[in-house]
């Protein structure tokens, strides 16, 4: 039997992770892909409880958030393409049109 | 004792994928690391008993997302970008804040990690999907139509944003 | 050391069943590959491989040499790493998907309570295999064939998935195992209750397997074998490996859903029990084929092979007699033995008839233009798929809660989705019509 406990550092250490690469990379795609690991590691911590007090709601919440997960990266994905075709760039740093 | 060595297991494989995903220097590569921590994680749903959860993230995130995210780099793949800086000016910032709030979080687990939670206890009757499906339907039916609406949503407008000329 | 022993014990048969279908797979996919050329040939009226042993028997052992010991090719600039991997990905989601299949009553690597969303779920993932290997070819026909292979196969997923789900409307459960109790409970397999929810999905399939009419990402004519054209040798071949046996897991959900998986045609009904000996009476009369077929060969060793593969049908035909001797001596049935061995033989007597379904269909219809392909699975299946769900859905709740006849339900919500499917056949047509004519000016 796995203390929850374990499945909660898990869940902060991807979490640390996923805001290092939101925070520190150039590449925008990237940058949503870290987006994404954030995501999963409040996913983790959802289902995690959800089996702690034997209960479905966190499940649900956890496939809640996989769906609107989706809809994001289909916008964002949306964006990028928009934004290249544009610019030819896709590091967040060039994406300074609003600077004069 | 063997769902410890599963748990280790999945662990080190999604933490290992995910520093990959961040800090490799070609985009398919990152997203290959990517499904891998996916997957890790949809190890540690199917031990955590929610075998519903585990199914959804394969379908959905790794089957449809990462699909969409491999697509993109490809249309968008430029050999500069690989040769340029891959990290921000302000990376050093950004690590010792991320560490930090890493760090706080951490304090926070440590000191609460033997603390027996208590509450409204439920039960597991039922096989997994059909409970979610119960709950999903009876009690959350109304953001479970709201979902749907944003995935419209999302959908129109990821149409609209790709198109080339509206 | 008991302990070790012990703790594997309940692991040993799934073990031996996956060891069994990771290592027979390769060989009956070869098989299956020689019986589509042979197929091939029937239907052209001419005779197919006969060089290599007799009756071209032995053609996949030589193709398989032959693709063993040919030079491995790497494309100067591709990726290696990803190069490697995505031959791989699509063997491995191909053969993880044949864990979760109910062979039999007891024949199953593992029996999940979620199983044939599972089954979707690894098939999804075998994408990875083809989008990752067209971009890491680093050649345009590798990529264009990538991306349009996995746009036709995300498009027809949908599809499959919802007839699929009305499939599960009627099952109600999600485990193989289950599913096919429930139809021999039901009397009638799932076909009969939802045939176009069967034809949605053998469509979805086929183009799931990239198969002809809609193989145009691997046409040899259109993209030089899409994003295969720069695999060469064994890699190659595990990109067929993983097509055949996509084949075989498509044709085992079919089978599983809508087939009956290993029922006999009309399980519950008595008076068909004689069916029951149809298996035994099939082998018999292979092998008596084969048996008079043998004097007529030109060579020795031919005639030798035959009189082989006759005695190899007369003892499966013996060993399907055998649970039946009770019963045919006026007996009790021997109930563990005869489900098993009976059940295997109708599964893969069933999928075999789906996957001849498929041969027949890639040698006598055009190909889709990609275009086409694409409107025919947005336009007009994925609308019907959902449609049908609907009809299934409230055929069910006329059926438990206002206590119609299930029969007279489904036909009336079978006659509304056809309906519905005209339509959108009729109309969908009439606008592509104008389009093409350009005369109605439509932007």
């Amino acid at each position: 039997m796995v203390p929850t406990s374990h499945y909660l550092f898990l869940s902060l250490a991807l979490f640390t992770i996923g805001v290092i690469g939101v925070v520190t990379r150039r590449n925008v795609i990237i940058i949503l892909m870290s987006i994404e690991l954030i995501l999963n590691a409040v996913n983790i911590n959802l289902v995690a409880f959800a089996h702690l007090w034997k209960q479905v709601s966190g499940q649900v919440f956890a496939i809640f958030i996989i769906t609107d997960a989706a809809a994001e990266a289909a916008v964002g994905l949306g964006i990028i393409i928009a934004f290249f075709r544009n610019r030819e760039t896709v590091l967040a740093d060039e994406m300074d049109l609003l600077k004069w | 004792m063997l769902d410890l060595i599963f748990f280790y297991l999945f662990a080190a494989l999604a933490v290992v994928s995910a520093v990959l995903v961040v800090t490799r220097r070609n985009a398919v590569h990152s997203a290959i690391f990517l499904i891998t921590a996916l997957l890790a994680t949809a190890g540690i749903f199917l031990q955590l008993q929610a075998e519903f959860v585990f199914i959804v993230q394969i379908i959905l995130y790794v089957g449809g997302i990462m699909v969409l995210f491999v697509f993109v780099i490809m249309l968008v793949n430029l050999d500069v970008a690989l040769r340029q800086l891959q990290f921000n000016r302000g990376w050093l910032v950004g690590l010792v804040l991320a560490v930090a709030l890493g760090a706080q979080l951490a304090y926070a687990l440590f000191l609460g990690r033997t603390v027996q939670l208590t509450g409204a206890a439920g039960e597991l009757k039922a096989e997994n999907t059909e409970q979610v499906g119960q709950v999903l339907f009876q009690n959350y039916v109304l953001p479970f139509e709201i979902a749907s609406i944003l995935l419209l949503v999302a959908m129109i407008g990821a149409v609209v944003m790709a198109k080339k000329r509206l | 050391m008991n302990a070790i022993v012990e703790f594997f014990r309940p692991h040993l048969m799934p073990l031996i069943y996956a060891l069994i279908i990771v290592v027979v797979l390769p060989l009956i996919a070869g098989y299956i590959v020689l019986l589509e050329r042979k197929i091939m040939a029937d239907m052209q009226a001419r005779l197919g491989p006969m060089r290599v042993g007799p009756h071209g028997l032995l053609q996949p052992i030589a193709d398989a040499v032959k693709l063993l010991i040919k030079e491995d090719i790497i494309p100067e600039n591709a990726d290696r790493w990803i190069f490697w991997l995505a031959p791989l990905l699509s063997v491995t989601a191909g053969m993880l998907a044949l864990a979760a299949f109910a062979f039999g009553p007891g024949f199953q690597i593992a029996d999940l309570n979620i199983g044939l969303l599972f089954i979707l779920g690894v098939s999804s993932m075998g994408i990875f295999g083809i989008v990752l290997g067209g971009w890491a070819s680093n050649s345009h026909y590798s990529l264009l064939g990538a991306l349009r292979s996995s746009a036709q196969l995300v498009s027809y997923e949908t599809a499959a998935g919802m007839a699929v789900v009305a499939g599960l409307l009627l099952a109600g459960t999600l485990s193989t195992r289950r599913i096919v109790e429930i139809q021999a409970e039901q009397g009638a397999w799932f076909v009969f209750l939802a045939p176009i929810a069967f034809f949605t999905y053998l469509v979805a399939s086929i183009a799931e397997t990239n198969r002809a009419p809609f193989d145009l990402p691997e046409a040899e004519s259109e993209l030089v074998a899409g994003y295969m054209t720069e695999y060469s040798g064994f890699r190659w071949a595990l990109y067929f490996l993983a097509e055949y046996t996509n084949m075989v897991v498509v044709a085992s959900v079919a089978t599983t859903l809508f087939l009956g998986g290993w029922l006999r045609p009309l399980p519950n009904v008595k008076a068909f029990a004689f069916l029951d000996y149809v298996p035994a009476l099939l082998m018999l009369l292979t092998a008596g084929y084969c048996f008079y077929r043998t004097p007529r060969q030109p060579t020795k060793v031919q005639q030798g092979f035959l009189v082989g593969v006759g005695l190899l049908c007369l003892l499966l035909g013996v060993v399907l007699f055998l649970p039946m001797l009770p019963l045919a001596f006026g007996g009790v049935e021997a109930p563990s033995l005869k489900p098993a061995i009976h059940g295997g033989f109708w599964f893969l007597l069933k999928v075999f008839a789906y996957m001849y379904v498929f041969m027949w269909l890639r040698f006598t219809v055009p190909r889709y233009r990609f275009d086409q392909l694409m409107k025919l699975g947005w336009h007009f299946l994925i609308p019907v798929a959902i449609v049908n769900v609907m009809g299934v859905g409230v055929a069910l709740v006329l059926y438990r809660q206002m206590g119609w006849s299930l029969g007279v339900a489904l036909t009336l919500t079978t006659l509304a989705t056809l309906a519905v499917a005209a339509y959108l056949a009729v109309v969908g047509t009439r606008g592509e019509a104008a389009t093409m004519g350009g005369a109605e000016g439509s932007a």
